[in-house]
């Protein structure tokens, strides 16, 4: 039976699931409640000289029918008394002793810094997470991502909390910046315990096309927000994997951005997470999501054989590679299964309009099962991504697995197209149709 | 005391039977459209007489474009709201719905259709300008669907439209005929308006066109005619005792129902004749107005029915029950319906036979007759020229709905015998287009 525990960078607690910094965590009743229904930890709305938020405050992407694929919000840190947060901490703490606390900060001098650390530490909370990383409003103070886009000013910032810190402390970073491994590197130096990534993306999450003015809409006029939520995913998994791949990071990593289900979730740890955060999905769903996130997780361990997290931690990262590295005589062709096909020809149309034109309709008019042509498949996915019934078109491998060469050896044997006309341009191996053919019906 | 109302027809059909396809609320067209495919050269588009580009619909109905989405419609369909509610979906668009193939519910295309053309219509848009006059004009008979829509296209080439109907309403069958579960009389009514006010052809209402004076009054004022004029009443099943009262046929039935719907009470026992759509019709809505008990008789077997599987469903569920294999031979009773006798078949050799000895009788006191329509012949016969198949069908070009004579079109079922509405439609549609190239052709 797989044990869901953990011991993030020294913090505790029963499972990898934690609330990330936000919202739902604005209270030691949202966090109790949390906890009772399973969270493993809660890191705490972002502390420190409390704000005034503005109404509305959020925005959403809609697609086809499912309801907030992405977020979007210009709430600021907590609104809250100091005080008042410290106190429901330690009462949090004393009903769940064994689960995570986490103290998020935000404040501007190394004495506010120093101050909000140590009461932080003395309301019990099990680590401090510093927010470099807001990227709306806050910034414009010189806090949160002005912070996080500064690898100097954090790691000036993180010393400051590394002198009095006397339990775990992790950097939250932001992916507003172009390299993420430089603020890693830095919350490194300045010797922090964990990082965490990625907050949210500087975003306008729409327009409101008869009131001329973006989303989230305040009186007249908004502000750009921190976009968040299912459709970040594969931003934050790059940069989960970016970092763990550094050899100058190496720092425990918890995993945030989009997660909202148990399959979410392993994702990250394969790519190197070893505790995962989630707010929007809560935002959502509530918290009664937790129950299939372990109970997934739990499955997938138990169908694996790993018995605790850190069996698969970073499990998938030496399978990712720099696309030079990637094999070239590896090919798969797609395969469509016709007893499976229900004859909605988008796969045909895809390939036709929008990839390789390698899939004809069937001559017989009655059989709206379209056919692979093989010559002109060069096996890019798109058809099998877009046709709707599960496992009907799939990528056959068609090479013979015996033949390895990559962009690098073919470089490095001069092998490559390198005139703008050169004839080793891959393209010539499949037929392009000529543009007059376009008005053929 | 007993509580006292005026009646108010319109009100009363559209308590008794509630709409079997309401409409839809934006929440529902959201989602419900989210779940469109939109397929290449799309099985539900090929299914469709009219040819509506439905994923094209459904994505603007999706994208919050209604307006656009009844834009689609209408330029295919003239009669889409009414099509959207009557059609036989589940065998024409739905039923060609890709989803099927795995087991997921298709599309409700017809509910679609109608969120946006019911918007359309509500909100009085309009999509259609019709050109300044041709100086030609056209002579339509019929204000059913293959009439009105035959209008629409003619007058959108700025033609002269006169259409001359013989009752005192437009849609034909489509107000009169079809169950009242399926479309309200407002809603047929409201779709011919909205027409009328886009394309600005003219009705003539109570204007029966029978005798030879008043067809060639209309061959000398007109340059074309077409001939919209549907069929005639329900068929004669030519039994002993067809007279007594409370024998009726089917299409008298329903038409009473839909027009003038407070009358006597339903008889508590109903026995309908006939084993096709409209038999169906009138079981379920003998069976909704109150009787006890709704035998639809038929003379073959079950899986002979002309009725669509899912019309003798909609009519089991209302607690009609089927009896197959009895043909009536006498209605009983002295001045007014007692019952019915019948006697059992079987079919030998591919031949529907009596089984000697069999016979029974049944009791009830309404018996509706649901064994076809009469064909307009004597009309048809009056005008020189045009060619009837065996069965008086009008025999056209299917290209063009041209008849034998050169300068008489027709379509819906005083050609094809008795389809749906949207066949009508789109006859119609198709020898609006068969007037106009022979019109300009012809220089006439």
């Amino acid at each position: 039976m797989a044990n869901l525990e953990i011991n993030f960078a020294g913090i505790k607690s029963p499972n990898p699931f934690w609330l990330a910094s936000g919202p739902p965590t604005n209270s030691g009743y949202q966090i109790m409640k949390a906890f009772e229904q399973g969270w493993g930890g809660a890191v705490w709305k972002t502390l420190g000289v409390p704000v005034v938020n503005v109404s509305s405050r959020y925005g959403a992407i809609n697609h086809r029918g499912n309801k907030v694929v992405g977020f979007n919000n210009i709430e600021l840190i907590t609104d809250r008394r100091l005080c008042d947060n410290l106190r429901e901490m330690e009462e949090v703490k004393k009903y769940f002793p064994k689960h995570a606390v986490i103290a998020s900060l935000m404040v501007q001098t190394k004495k506010e810094w120093q101050q909000i650390v140590r009461d932080a530490q003395n309301a019990g909370a099990d680590g401090i997470e510093l927010n470099f990383g807001c990227p709306h409003g806050m910034c414009e103070r010189g806090m949160g991502s002005a912070v996080g886009q500064e690898p100097e000013v954090l790691e000036t910032i993180a010393r400051w909390v590394m002198e009095v810190a006397t339990i775990p402390v992790i950097v939250k970073l932001t992916p507003n910046i172009s390299d993420i491994t430089e603020p890693a590197q830095a919350a490194r130096r300045a010797g922090a315990n964990a990082i965490s990534l990625i907050n949210t993306i500087q975003s306008l999450v729409g327009v409101d096309i008869d009131k001329f003015v973006t989303y989230p809409i305040v009186e007249n006029h908004s502000s750009n927000g921190g976009y968040c939520g299912p459709a970040v995913k594969p931003i934050a998994l790059n940069m989960v994997k970016n970092c763990s791949q550094h050899p100058l990071v190496q720092l425990p990593i918890s995993g945030i951005g989009g997660i909202e289900n148990w399959r979410d979730a392993v994702e990250f740890i394969l790519l190197g997470a070893s505790s995962l955060q989630v707010c929007t999905a809560v935002m959502h769903y509530g918290f009664g999501i937790i129950r299939d996130m372990t109970s997934g997780l739990e499955q997938y361990m138990d169908s694996h054989g790993f018995a605790t997290i850190d069996q698969f931690v970073g499990k998938a990262l030496p399978n990712v590679k720099p696309w030079e590295e990637l094999n070239l005589k590896y090919s798969v062709k797609a395969s469509i299964d016709e007893e499976k096909c229900i004859g909605c020809q988008l796969c045909y149309i895809a390939c036709e309009d929008g990839a390789h034109q390698a899939i004809d309709l069937n001559e017989d008019k009655n059989n709206r099962t379209p056919r692979i042509n093989e010559d002109n498949c060069v096996g890019c996915n798109l058809c099998s991504l877009i046709c709707p019934v599960e496992n009907c078109i799939t990528m056959v491998r068609k090479d013979d697995g015996k033949q390895h060469l990559t962009w690098k050896q073919r470089t490095d044997s001069n092998n490559v197209p390198t005139t703008f006309n050169d004839e080793l341009a891959g393209g010539l191996s499949h037929e392009v149709r000529k543009p007059m053919d376009a008005f053929k019906k | 005391m007993a509580e006292s109302k005026n009646p108010n027809p319109m009100q009363d059909i559209e308590r008794r039977f509630p709409q079997i396809k309401p409409l839809m609320n934006n929440s529902e067209a959201y989602y419900e459209s989210s779940r469109c495919l939109f397929c290449y050269n799309a099985p539900c588009m090929l299914a469709c007489p009219t040819s509506i580009d439905i994923p094209l619909f459904i994505r603007q109905i999706n994208n919050g474009n209604l307006t656009g989405a009844a834009k689609t419609i209408y330029q295919s369909n003239y009669l889409g709201n009414t099509c959207g509610k009557v059609c036989p979906t589940e065998v024409l668009c739905e039923g060609a719905c890709v989803f099927t193939k795995v087991n997921i519910k298709a599309l409700e295309i017809g509910r679609l259709q109608n969120f946006a053309t019911d918007n359309a219509i509500t909100t009085h848009q309009k999509f259609f300008e019709t050109p300044e006059s041709n100086g030609k004009s056209v002579a339509v008979i019929g204000a059913g669907p293959a009439g009105i829509s035959c209008a629409c296209e003619l007058r959108s080439a700025g033609y002269t439209v006169d259409i001359y109907e013989a009752k005192n309403n437009p849609s034909g069958l489509a107000l009169h005929g079809v169950a009242p579960y399926k479309i309200t009389n407002r809603e047929a009514l409201m779709e011919v308006e909205f027409l009328r006010e886009q394309f600005g052809f003219n009705i003539f209402y109570n204007k029966r066109i029978v005798t030879k004076e008043e067809l060639d009054a209309l061959d000398a004022r007109y340059d074309a005619v077409f001939l919209g004029i549907g069929l005639g009443n329900s068929a004669e099943i030519k039994i002993k005792g067809e007279e007594k009262l409370n024998c009726v046929g089917a299409t008298e039935f329903i038409e009473q129902i839909k027009t003038c719907p407070v009358e006597k009470p339903m008889a508590k026992k109903v026995i309908v004749l006939g084993g096709g759509n409209t038999a169906m019709d009138a079981a379920s809505e003998s069976a909704r107005l109150g009787a006890e008990k709704v035998i639809v008789a038929y003379r073959r077997a079950k899986s002979e029915m002309k009725a669509y599987y899912f019309e003798y469903d909609l009519a089991q569920v209302t607690g009609v029950e089927g009896l197959f294999n009895v043909a009536p031979i006498e209605i009983m009773g002295k001045n007014e319906v007692a019952g019915v006798k019948f006697i059992r078949t079987e079919t030998v050799d591919g031949k529907l036979r009596n089984i000697p000895g069999s016979e029974f009788v049944l009791e009830c006191g309404l018996v509706i007759k649901a064994t076809g329509q009469l064909k307009q012949t004597s009309v048809i016969a009056k005008v020189k020229g045009i060619d009837m198949d065996e069965i008086g069908r009008i025999s056209v070009n299917l290209e063009t709905g041209q008849t034998g004579n050169p300068k008489y079109f027709a379509g819906g079922d005083a050609v094809n015998g008795g389809a749906e509405v949207v066949n009508a439609t789109a006859a119609g549609k198709l020898a609006g287009k068969g007037i106009q190239e022979f019109l300009s052709k012809s220089g006439q």
